[in-house]
C-alpha cells in the first residue's frame, strides 16, 4: 500500500523532472508561429508559475496535478483534462472487452493445451498464440482490416458509430458494436496469446501434483479432477496476471486504436506524439501510470485474498 | 587452472549444442534466423539502395502503387521506391536496433542484478526499490514520452528500449546470484582469501551466464516489437528505415484504402518470422539452461 503510493510519487517527480528538461519554453512552442506580443508571453510566464525557482514550480506542478489541471493542449487549445475524460468510455470500451474476451478464451485455450498436452490439439493452440504473439498487434489490425473492410466490405474501416446516421437507443448501440468488431478482434487474437501460455504451463506444474493421483484414485471422472481439483488451484497466476492487465486497459491499444481510428486515450497519445503535444503525453501518461499501480495493488491484495498460502510471506 | 576452466567451458558449450541440436522448433529459429541474418548482411548484393531514394526511383521511371506484377519483386510504393529495397534494407535497422538495445537492456539488468544479490543489504534494497518502480510504470507510453523527449534517431531509440527494459532481467540475474552465492566453492574461495571481485568474475558470472544469454535471446523479441511500435507512431529514425517505419509510412499514405497489401505485408512477416525464430531460440536455451522448466513433458 505504501509501496504504492510511493510509486505513484516517483512517477511523479520523474514527470515533472522528464518535461522540464527538454520544455525549457512552455509558454513560447505553446503560441509556435504565431505573433504574440513579447509583453503578453511575460505575463502567461508569471501566470503559469515559470519564472520561480524550480522547487516552487514542482510545488505549483503538485497542486496543479492534484487538481487534474494539466494545462492546455498545443493541438486542440483546450485543457488537456477536458479531452483525456471525453475519450475514456471509448478506450475502457474497446479494451475492457478485449481484455474480458482474450483472458476467458486464452484460459480455456491454455487448458486443453495442458490437459491434452503433446497432442495435436497442443500444438496446434501452442503454435498458433505464439504465432499471434509474435507479430505487431497494430499489423494484425492493419491486416484485417484491409481483408474484411476494405477488400469484403463487412465492417467499417474505422470510427465509433456511423456519421450523421442520427440513431439512438439500441440501434445506435449496435452501430457501435459492429463499429467495435475489427479492433475488438484484433485486441483479443493479441493479447489471447499470454493467458494461454500461462494458463499451460501453471496447469502443468500443477498436474503432477499427489492429490490430482488421489482425486483420480477415488474414481473421480476426468472431467471433475479437471475442473474441481486441478483448474483452481491453477489459476492463481491466471487471475494476477487478468489484474495486471486490467491496469494496461487504458494504455494497452495505442497503435491499434491509432490504425482504426477509434477516437480513445490511445488515439490521443497517437496524436499527441504527432504533435508533439507535451502537456498531453505529460497528463496521459501519468494517468496510464496510476492506473497500473492501482490494479497491481488490487492484484497484490486478491492474491493473498485468493490463496491464503501468500499471507504468511 | 584457466586452461582447465577453458575445457570444461568448452565442453558445456559442447553439451548445450548437443541438447540444442535435438529440439526441432529450436533448431526451426536458428534456420530463420540465419536466413534474416544474411538477408541483412549481404543487403548491397540483393537490392541497389538508391532504390530507396524517391529522386533515383522518379528518374529511373518507376511506376507509382504498382503491385509486385508490375514492378518486381515486391512492387513499389506512394513515391515509387522498390518494396523490396525497402525490406531487404529494413531488416538492418531492424536487426541491429533489437540486438543493440538487448545487449544494452542485459548490461543494465546484468550489472544491476548481480551488484544487489552479491553485495546484498543497502544496495541490494534501494537497487530493488528503483527496479520495482520500473516494472511497475507501464512500458510502452515510458519509452513513448522517453522517445519523445529525446529526439527522432536510432541511438535515442535503443538507448530508450534498453532503460525501460533491463527489470525483469535484474530481478532474475539477482535471484540466480543469490542461490549461486549459497554454494560451496563461493565459500571455499573466499576462505582461500578471494576478494569479491574475483569472486564474482570467476565463480558467479560463470554460473549465470547460462541464464543471461536465455534471457538475452527472449529480450530480442521484446526490442524489435518496441521498435516496430516507436516507429509506427512516429518515433523511428527518417534517416534509418526500419520494417516498423515502412509500417508506418504504408499507414500515414492510405496504403490500406489502396489494399496496396504489397508495400505493409512483406514488413510485418518479416517481424513474425524474426520474433518468432528468437523466441524458439530462447525458449529452447531456457530449457536447456533449467530443464525443470521443460514445457513439453
Amino acid at each position: 500500500m505504501l509501496g504504492s503510493v510511493l510509486t505513484l510519487v516517483f512517477v511523479l517527480v520523474f514527470n515533472f523532472f522528464l518535461f522540464r528538461v527538454v520544455q525549457t519554453d512552455p509558454i513560447g512552442s505553446l503560441f509556435r508561429g504565431r505573433n504574440v506580443p513579447q509583453e503578453t508571453l511575460e505575463n502567461l510566464r508569471v501566470a503559469f508559475g515559470l519564472d520561480q525557482p524550480l522547487g516552487t514550480q514542482f510545488l505549483f506542478y503538485l497542486r496543479e496535478s492534484a487538481q487534474l489541471n494539466f494545462g492546455i493542449s498545443y493541438q486542440t487549445r483546450q485543457p488537456v483534462w477536458n479531452e483525456i475524460v471525453a475519450a475514456i468510455p471509448a478506450t475502457v470500451a474497446l479494451v475492457g472487452v478485449s481484455a474480458i474476451l482474450s483472458a476467458v478464451i486464452g484460459t480455456i485455450g491454455g487448458i486443453i493445451a495442458a490437459w491434452r498436452r503433446n497432442t495435436w490439439k497442443d500444438h496446434s493452440i501452442t503454435s498458433g498464440t505464439m504465432v499471434f504473439y509474435s507479430m505487431p498487434d497494430f499489423w494484425l489490425g492493419m491486416i484485417l482490416l484491409v481483408l474484411f473492410a476494405v477488400v469484403l466490405g463487412w465492417f467499417p474501416v474505422g470510427g465509433v458509430s456511423t456519421a450523421g446516421s442520427g440513431e439512438s437507443g439500441i440501434a445506435l448501440l449496435i452501430d457501435q458494436a459492429y463499429h467495435m468488431f475489427l479492433p475488438a478482434l484484433t485486441l483479443t487474437l493479441a493479447y489471447l496469446g499470454e493467458y494461454t501460455l500461462v494458463t499451460r504451463s501453471s496447469l502443468l506444474d500443477v498436474m503432477g501434483e499427489d492429490y490430482l493421483t488421489v482425486a483420480r484414485a477415488k474414481g473421480l471422472r476426468d472431467v471433475v479432477v479437471r475442473n474441481h481439483h486441478a483448474v483452481p488451484n491453477a489459476l492463481l497466476p491466471v487471475v494476477t496476471l487478468t489484474a495486471i492487465n486490467f491496469g494496461f486497459v487504458l494504455s494497452g491499444a495505442i497503435a491499434v486504436e491509432a490504425v482504426f481510428s477509434w477516437p480513445g486515450l490511445g488515439k490521443l497519445t497517437a496524436d499527441a506524439i504527432r504533435g508533439p503535444d507535451l502537456p498531453m503525453l505529460q497528463a496521459l501518461f501519468l494517468l496510464f501510470s496510476a492506473a497500473v499501480i492501482i490494479f497491481n495493488l488490487i492484484a497484490d491484495l486478491t492474491y493473498s485474498w485468493l490463496d491464503p498460502r501468500v499471507e504468511g510471506q | 587452472m584457466t586452461s582447465l576452466a577453458m575445457q570444461r567451458r568448452r565442453a558445456t558449450a559442447g553439451r548445450v549444442w548437443k541438447q540444442f541440436r535435438i529440439s526441432r522448433s529450436g533448431m526451426i529459429g536458428l534456420g530463420v534466423l540465419l536466413l534474416f541474418v544474411l538477408m541483412a548482411l549481404a543487403a548491397p548484393l540483393l537490392a541497389d539502395a538508391r532504390e530507396l531514394n524517391p529522386v533515383f526511383a522518379r528518374a529511373q521511371g518507376n511506376p507509382q502503387w504498382a503491385p509486385p506484377s508490375e514492378f518486381g519483386p515486391l512492387g513499389t510504393d506512394y513515391i515509387r521506391r522498390s518494396v523490396w529495397a525497402q525490406f531487404v534494407w529494413g531488416s538492418r535497422v531492424s536487426l541491429f536496433v533489437g540486438l543493440a538495445a538487448t545487449v544494452l537492456t542485459i548490461l543494465i539488468g546484468s550489472v544491476i542484478g548481480i551488484i544487489s544479490g552479491f553485495v546484498g543489504g543497502k544496495p541490494d534494497a534501494v537497487l530493488m526499490r528503483i527496479t520495482e518502480w520500473f516494472l511497475v510504470v507501464p512500458f510502452l507510453p515510458l519509452a513513448i514520452v522517453l522517445a519523445s523527449v529525446l529526439g527522432r534517431n536510432v541511438w535515442n531509440i535503443i538507448f530508450v528500449i534498453g532503460i525501460t527494459s533491463w527489470p525483469s532481467t535484474a530481478r532474475l540475474i539477482r535471484a540466480q546470484v543469490l542461490t549461486v552465492k549459497q554454494r560451496l566453492f563461493v565459500d571455499r574461495a573466499r576462505s582461500l582469501g578471494a576478494n569479491g571481485r574475483h569472486i564474482v568474475s570467476q565463480h558467479i558470472l560463470p554460473n549465470v551466464m547460462g541464464l543471461i544469454l536465455a534471457n538475452a535471446t527472449l529480450a530480442v523479441p521484446i526490442s524489435i516489437l518496441t521498435e516496430t511500435t516507436l516507429a509506427f507512431l512516429g518515433l523511428g529514425d527518417p534517416s534509418a528505415a526500419s520494417w516498423g517505419k515502412t509500417l508506418e509510412e504504408a499507414f500515414v499514405n492510405g496504403a490500406m484504402v489502396r489494399n496496396a497489401w504489397w508495400y505493409f505485408v512483406p514488413a510485418g512477416l518479416g517481424i513474425l518470422a524474426v520474433v518468432l525464430a528468437f523466441t524458439l531460440i530462447g525458449r529452447t536455451l531456457e530449457e536447456i539452461a533449467n530443464p525443470r522448466l521443460s514445457r513439453g513433458r
